[in-house]
């Protein structure tokens, strides 16, 4: 047996099982615990696939951003009943069902189709191995370098005039600016503001 | 041992997305169905990535790397926004429970 196959059924067993134990589990704390494992294997998964940029962000973002933002977000709400709050168990049955259900019909549809490409799924990408994924994804923002169409035109003076429009630059700025608008509005909506009773209409409904 | 092909990658994703699915639809806890959300959109990124290290001849391969930065990226933001509201919920319900947040129900 080759690495890579004993790596995949490592990680893939890893990653399912913490994300099968997230929805098992019923204390909030241990699900963001299993919740952390789940997204470190996902970007074992990412390096596994040869994806170095996105394993990486993956890391820094999700587990060290995202999450940390997760489990302050329990810390300030986890106060006694909150922690484990226990599900019926018919809903958990009929969610098993929906569940395995969904998982049947995904998996099937999945081992069935058919691909375009005739190798999509024998084999790896070759140039995988060279591991210049962050200079490619560089070259995508900036529009340098993409997609299969213009491979095919790179070489002539031609294709320099796509390049400018399948560039991810644009994007990439409206996820910026995206996220400043994010931060404002989680800033926003978290401050922490003075309770008038009588003039809140949730206070006054309830 | 058969090889490992886009699909078991891919069967990967859907078992992401299925405890996703799942978790959304089960945890009481707000902050449990927003773990949930988190399960979906990975499981939409484990795709993305298979694609692209599967795709012959180059295909996709740079613009499912950039799709699933952009997945993360964006589902960052909304962790962001949803731990607000939750927190917002919290502060003037003093729950987390989910199925108490019926003032909009008709």
């Amino acid at each position: 047996m080759t690495v890579f196959p004993f790596l995949f059924w490592v990680i893939a067993l890893l990653t399912a099982g913490c994300a099968v134990a997230v929805v098992v589990s019923q204390n909030v704390v241990r699900m963001a615990a299993w919740l952390l494992f789940a997204l470190g294997g996902a970007a074992g998964v990412f390096f596994l696939l040869g994806a170095d940029f996105v394993g990486a962000t993956q890391l820094l973002v999700y587990v060290g951003g995202t999450l940390v933002l997760v489990v302050f977000g329990v810390m300030l709400t986890a106060q006694g009943p909150f922690i484990s709050m226990k599900t019926s168990a018919a809903e958990w049955g009929i969610s098993a069902v929906v569940g395995l259900l969904l998982f049947g019909v995904l998996a099937a549809s999945l081992i069935t189709a058919t691909w375009q490409s005739s190798d999509v799924t024998k084999r790896l990408r070759s140039d995988m191995a060279e591991s210049r994924d962050t200079v490619n994804v560089g070259k995508g923002f900036a529009g340098l370098e993409v997609g299969p169409a213009h491979n095919a035109t790179n070489d002539t003076t031609a294709g320099s005039q796509n390049r400018v429009h399948t560039s991810y630059l644009l994007p990439f700025e409206i996820i910026s600016v995206h996220l400043l608008v994010v931060l404002v509005g989680a800033a926003y909506l978290a401050r922490a503001k003075r309770r008038r009773r009588g003039t809140e209409p949730l206070a006054m409904r309830s | 041992m058969q090889e490992i092909g886009l699909n078991h990658f891919l069967i990967l994703g859907a078992v992401l997305f299925v405890c996703g699915v799942v978790c959304m639809a089960t945890k009481r806890n707000a902050i449990g169905v927003l773990m949930g959300v988190e399960l979906v959109l990975n499981g939409a990124n484990v795709n993305f990535v298979a694609f692209a290290a599967y795709s012959a001849d180059s295909a996709f391969s740079i613009e499912s790397k950039v799709f699933a930065l952009f997945v993360i990226v964006l589902a960052a933001a909304e962790a962001a926004i949803a731990l607000a509201i939750v927190l917002n919920f919290y502060n003037n319900h003093m729950t987390v429970d989910v199925d108490t947040a019926e003032e909009l129900k008709g």
